[in-house]
């Protein structure tokens, strides 16, 4: 370790600045073609989103259809859409929603008027980085102590709950919960995000009540990672006991606690990081159906509604925004493994 | 003679995991019930009693009936071929998808693996099940749609897979033998290394199921995935949503059997995995 500080004592600071920034640039590229094929496939799905007006009113004349189309700007060739609609999003506007209200998509996804549980995409946000912290601190823990009791008793019993967890449908696992603890116990709330009578409680008794509001949408939203996480944190930290920096530790007579959590802790822990980046995407994917259950207004039940009324631009935003994440959790995967290894940094 | 010694090693490999080989006897029966639903099943799984409504699971009804009074095991019978056919037909789409593109960026190297390569990226980041979901929604959520859908946004995985092992496999001496007595692209690719690189892509194939049976349970339960009255776990857990307040069983027994079914499949495809890795036998001979 004495050697790893060393290392990083002597930072090529420059090389790794060139080095983020060229990785942040590439982010460009990626969104690009992301965005391209997105929109593509949207807007050459069989209908249109105009035929839900045309389909309510039978009297409709095809001039009115052909005015309607041309309101929304879908007249034009794909091509041509997809250029007005890129040279919008350079500027940050997403357009205005095709439903009934017509505001525009920024507003609906970040409303910087509304008190912050009521913007969709911080309380998406939101949710997802608790379970991540969630799955961090239980997932961690978990799997050192799956690796230093190896074939144990524990071992296998929290072998056998990976496999059930990876296997877990969550939304299954959602239901069960809400069941148990909504409906039998009574002790917990099972949709929305906040009491009807939210305004009115004091600044503690918000605090608990949106607590009790987001323990089952979390526990839900990390389920999965858990299991993966913690198993992939077991593999590394054995990895890493069978080293000869380990052996060395304990060989000078160190004591176990921290040989595990000094030495061979903070090197099996980089895997771990790269993996959490890499999971952003499935966080956000996942948020569609945890929100549609509990009834949670974040971006994913926005998605969900954007989708049914074929709302284009709605459903563009929250796509791009989405890849936007992802590929910010690979950023961040990437910067965080540098961080934490010198070996990388000095490359 | 060494295949067939090799096969053998595989079975008695497999045979000893027993994880492994309950994850085999699993799918197998699932097989069997898809197969043999109509007799298997006690009731017409679409015949509607309107007097015997949300009945709890008891002696007629073993596992209770819906809110139209069709019986839920009948119903779940049925469902498992659903579930059968999506799976393997979405990952039959995404594996030839993926060793079509993995060989040919694998092996031919140059531009075709930057461009590939850089569209496996693209397809990573999307937010794939937000795809998904806009896709089925737009041109209606039939089961065919929801097959391809799966099977369009899920093959980067074997790409890879396939790629690494073109790229391990074609410097070796049996392909640079091959190149030697004249044999063509083609004909190298797939009769001497794809042949070779099925082993990975077959575990992962398995692995793919069970993901895909995921998926379409998703989208069944959000409503837009398998359309009542065509039995599907995923819708019947939909109306276990519908009616969470009244009806458990609703909930619990499909719930279930995705679970059983999904942690099938993957034991088989990882008991596969270890049962065929020759570093395995490596470590082993040791």
């Amino acid at each position: 370790m004495a050697c790893a500080e060393a290392a990083a004592a002597a930072p090529p600071g420059a090389l790794m600045r060139t080095y983020l920034i060229k990785r942040f640039l590439e982010i460009i590229p990626t969104l690009f073609g992301i965005t391209l094929i997105s929109f593509f496939i949207i807007h050459l799905a069989p209908g249109k989103p105009t035929d839900i007006f045309t389909e309510l009113n039978p009297k409709i004349t095809p001039e009115a259809r052909e005015k309607l189309e041309k309101y929304y700007g879908l007249d034009k060739p794909v091509m041509v859409q997809y250029g007005l609609w890129l040279k919008r999003i350079v500027r940050f506007d997403f357009g205005e929603s095709f439903s009934s209200d017509h505001r525009p998509v920024i507003e609906k996804i970040w409303n910087g008027k509304k008190p912050l549980l009521e913007r969709r995409l911080f309380v998406t946000f939101m949710i997802n980085l608790l379970s991540m912290v969630v799955i961090l601190l239980v997932a961690i823990p978990l799997g050192i102590f799956s690796a230093t009791h190896q074939n144990t008793l524990y071992d296998k019993i929290a072998t056998t709950a990976v496999f059930v967890g990876f296997a877990m449908p969550t939304f299954w696992l959602a239901l069960l919960l809400m069941i148990l603890f909504g409906v039998d116990l009574r002790w917990l709330p099972i949709t929305q995000l906040k009491s009807m009578n939210y305004d009115s409680l004091s600044f503690a008794g918000k605090a608990w009540d949106l607590t009790k509001h987001l323990i089952l949408p979390i526990f839900v939203s990390a389920f999965t990672g858990l299991a993966g996480d913690s198993r992939f944190m077991r593999s590394s930290m054995l990895e890493v006991i069978k080293q000869d920096f380990v052996t060395v530790a304990r060989a000078k007579g160190l004591p176990e606690r921290l040989v595990i959590y000094r030495h061979a802790f903070r090197n099996a822990l980089l895997p771990l990081i790269t993996l959490m980046g890499l999971s952003v995407g499935g966080l956000i994917g996942g948020s569609v159906i945890f929100e549609n259950i509990f009834g949670i207004p974040g971006m994913g039940q926005l998605f969900y509604m954007s989708v049914m009324t074929r709302d284009y631009p709605t459903v563009m935003g929250i796509l791009t925004i989405g890849a936007f994440l992802t590929l910010l959790g690979n950023l961040f995967a990437d910067i965080g493994y540098m961080l934490a290894d010198p070996r990388i940094r000095a490359k | 003679m060494a295949a067939k010694a090799l096969k053998n090693i595989f079975w008695q490999r497999f045979r000893q995991n027993s994880l492994a080989v309950a994850g085999g006897i699993v799918v197998f029966s699932l097989f069997f019930i898809a197969v043999f639903a109509p007799v298997l099943s006690p009731y017409d799984p679409d015949l509607i009693d309107r007097r015997q409504v949300l009945v709890p699971p008891g002696v007629h009804h073993l596992l209770g009936t819906d809110d139209l009074g069709r019986d839920v095991l009948s119903r779940m019978i049925f469902g498992a071929r659903i579930s059968l056919a999506v799976g393997f037909v979405a990952v039959g789409i995404s594996t030839l998808i993926g060793m079509l593109l993995g060989a040919l960026a694998g092996y031919y190297g140059g531009w075709p693996d930057r461009i590939i390569m850089r569209f496996i990226d693209i397809m990573l980041s999307i937010p794939t099940f937000f795809l998904i979901l806009a896709v089925i929604a737009f041109i209606g959520p039939s089961i065919w749609n929801i097959m391809a859908i799966i099977g369009l946004t899920s093959w980067m995985g074997v790409a890879r897979l396939v790629r690494a092992e073109f790229l391990s496999l074609k410097e070796r001496e049996f392909v640079l033998a091959a190149k030697a007595v004249g044999a063509g692209d083609l004909r190298i690719i797939f009769n001497h290394i794809m042949i070779n690189s099925m082993a990975p892509v077959l575990v992962s194939a398995v692995l793919g199921i069970a993901g895909a049976v995921l998926v379409e349970s998703a989208l069944s339960f959000l409503g837009i995935g398998v359309q009542p009255p065509t039995p599907s776990w995923g819708n019947i857990l939909s109306l276990g949503k519908d009616y969470i307040e009244l009806a458990w069983w609703l909930s619990l027994f499909p719930g279930l059997a995705i679970l059983i079914t999904v942690l099938g499949y993957n034991l088989l495809g990882e008991g596969i995995r270890d049962s065929i890795d020759p570093r395995l036998w490596e470590s082993e001979r040791k």
